[in-house]
């Protein structure tokens, strides 16, 4: 019974987050609403036996994605008042959109005839992350493997489009720091009693090495 | 629907259930009060030691050698003016130091302190051995890498929230700086998982009963150290912080209680990884040699010397190396220890795959 008391709990908490990202005049409150959604949505997964979707929930969607909207939000430069023009002539397709999505999933949840436990847990083994993996990497293990190379091929696709070769940025070449002696940097002079430091030509041996060379 | 909420009411409200709420709480305060208290002796520890390190006495006037210190530092803050910024928003403004503060205790939920001392009430349901942890998870492991990624989003929103530049710089930095430590160190730990054969933070010292991790994972222990101190935002890797370049970072704005909590959470943090240090490689509550007059001692008075060793580590750092350059920092983190964490991990499961593990 106390479930269903936390499982109002979590979902009315979860309705509130998604109401606050649709809602909020803030997106930087639509992105905090994100949070409570995902949160939420994490409790519902542990609730239901699935610790580790939980978890990973709350590691991936809240630990990186969310941190990836928010750190967007905060560097672009954002002028609330036109941001919520034009809210009610696509709020009717957008009622409709959710709607229609709504009923897809309902009519795919009572059509499929699926228990209504996320983790099936069989065998003696308490710890669903070891029926998970053996679910993976057995049964599964084609699709599995496709996707990471389908999200690998996604990554180095972000990377080539995105980098650049800059001829106008000076780099750090960060081995020749740390290579650099004492003897590139600095002459110890001693000068003679009375007749003070006489100016000293000179050139460090890195650059004078350079200038042997060519 | 009347009917059925006044059954869940009563199936809820009963005896056993209100017994083992109370005794939850009870048990959280155990835990949470010593941590608090800990932060404050912390700070104090910090400050002795840099003194002695750069030859000064640090504080000695409030008790016995500075001893009351922090508290009386506690009480300064407090009674300190709130000063809220015209232009900040005024939510988050006051949300930020909360959303640090919390996730950094909240860890401390999972973190077994060892096997009780004391014996056995069976009225109130305690065995002679018991663990003393407030919750005994499967996926410990998760639960503290999950909960601490929750702390980069106190100082985002600070920074975005106090509505001034130098915040702002210091939290844009802060966020990429633990966001990039988090994925070596998560791989770094998910090879410790796969040396002990388990999720669970008991089990894994358990598997450290003959040999420490310390020893077959000693690259692996490195790093460890190397990146909670990025992810705590510590010396030298405090740059969300870097007072000559951002006045003081994302807590520039803040001032009474409010800065107070970002240290209280940066101290706490700093203790739960140090924490987390000796429970994946330090052997946790395990004395160092299982023989008569060390294993006397009680498995918390292990814990908390590891956990102190490890903070003065992290507080010898702070006296000895200058602060990295931005940077360098991403270059550490995103082109070494992350393909080192990687090989580092392959290399172990291929053993353990070949010679197994130590499990228990």
């Amino acid at each position: 019974m106390i479930q269903y008391l936390l499982f109002w709990l979590f979902a009315g908490g979860m309705l509130g987050g998604a109401g606050l990202i649709v809602l909020g005049r803030n997106p930087m409150v639509g992105v905090l609403g994100m949070l409570l959604t995902f949160v939420h949505a994490a409790a519902l997964f542990i609730l239901l036996g699935a610790e580790f979707l939980g978890l990973l929930m709350i590691m991936v969607y809240v630990g990186a994605i969310a941190v990836m909207f928010l750190f967007v939000l905060m560097t672009i430069d954002l002028d609330f008042g036109t941001l919520r023009e034009g809210f009610a002539p696509y709020l009717p397709l957008g009622l409709l959109l959710v709607l229609a999505l709504a009923a897809e999933l309902l009519v795919a949840v009572y059509a499929s005839g699926l228990p209504k436990e996320v983790m099936i847990v069989n065998g003696d083994d308490v710890q669903n992350i070891v029926q998970l993996g053996r679910v993976l990497f057995t049964d599964y293990v084609v699709p599995f493997q496709t996707a990471g190379l389908i999200l690998l091929t996604a990554m180095i696709g972000a990377i080539v489009l995105t980098h650049r070769p800059r001829s106008d940025v000076r780099r750090q070449d960060v081995g020749m720091q740390i290579f650099r002696a004492k003897v590139d940097a600095m002459v110890k002079v001693s000068p003679a009693v009375g007749a003070g430091v006489k100016p000293v030509h000179w050139t460090p041996k890195s650059v004078a090495k350079k200038a042997k060379k060519s | 629907m009347d009917s059925l909420m006044g059954q869940v009411w009563a199936e809820v409200l009963t005896l056993g259930n209100l017994w083992w709420v109370g005794f939850t709480v009870v048990c959280i305060l155990l835990v949470a009060v010593p941590v608090l208290l800990g932060m404050a002796m912390t700070t104090w520890f910090e400050r002795k030691i840099l003194g002695w390190m750069h030859l000064r006495h640090g504080p000695m006037y409030v008790g016995w050698f500075g001893l009351l210190q922090p508290f009386a530092d506690a009480i300064k803050l407090m009674t300190k003016e709130y000063f809220i910024p015209e232009k900040s928003n005024k939510l988050m403004f006051l949300l930020a130091p909360v959303m640090i503060f919390v996730p950094a205790l909240l860890a401390w939920a999972v973190i077994p302190l060892g096997p009780s001392p004391l014996p056995a009430i069976p009225e109130l349901g305690l065995e002679a051995g018991a663990q003393m942890v407030v919750a005994d998870i499967n996926l410990g492991v998760l639960y503290l890498l999950a909960v601490s990624s929750l702390g980069v989003y106190g100082i985002l929103l600070a920074g975005w929230a106090s509505n001034s530049k130098y915040p702002f710089l210091g939290a844009v930095r802060s966020g990429a700086q633990m966001v990039s430590y988090e994925v070596s160190l998560g791989l770094i730990v998910l090879s410790v998982v796969v040396l002990a054969g388990s999720m669970n933070l008991v089990q894994i010292v358990e598997a450290q009963r003959g040999m420490w991790f310390l020893i077959p994972a000693f690259p692996a222990f490195i790093m460890f150290l190397v990146s909670i101190l990025a992810e705590c935002n510590r010396h030298p890797f405090d740059l969300p912080e870097a007072e000559a370049e951002l006045v003081a970072g994302y807590n520039t704005e803040y001032s009474s209680m409010g800065f107070a909590l970002f240290f209280l959470g940066e101290y706490i943090a700093m203790i739960t990884m140090s924490a987390f240090t000796a429970i994946l490689f330090l052997g946790g509550w395990l004395p160092p040699l299982d023989i008569a007059p060390l294993n006397w001692l009680p498995g918390v008075f292990w814990l908390a010397l590891k956990i102190i060793a490890v903070l003065f580590f992290m507080i010898w750092c702070r006296g000895t190396l200058p602060r990295y350059r931005y940077d360098q920092l991403m270059r550490l983190g995103w082109k070494v220890f992350l393909p080192l964490s990687l090989a580092w991990l392959i290399l172990t499961a291929t053993v353990v795959k070949i010679y197994g593990n130590f499990g228990v």
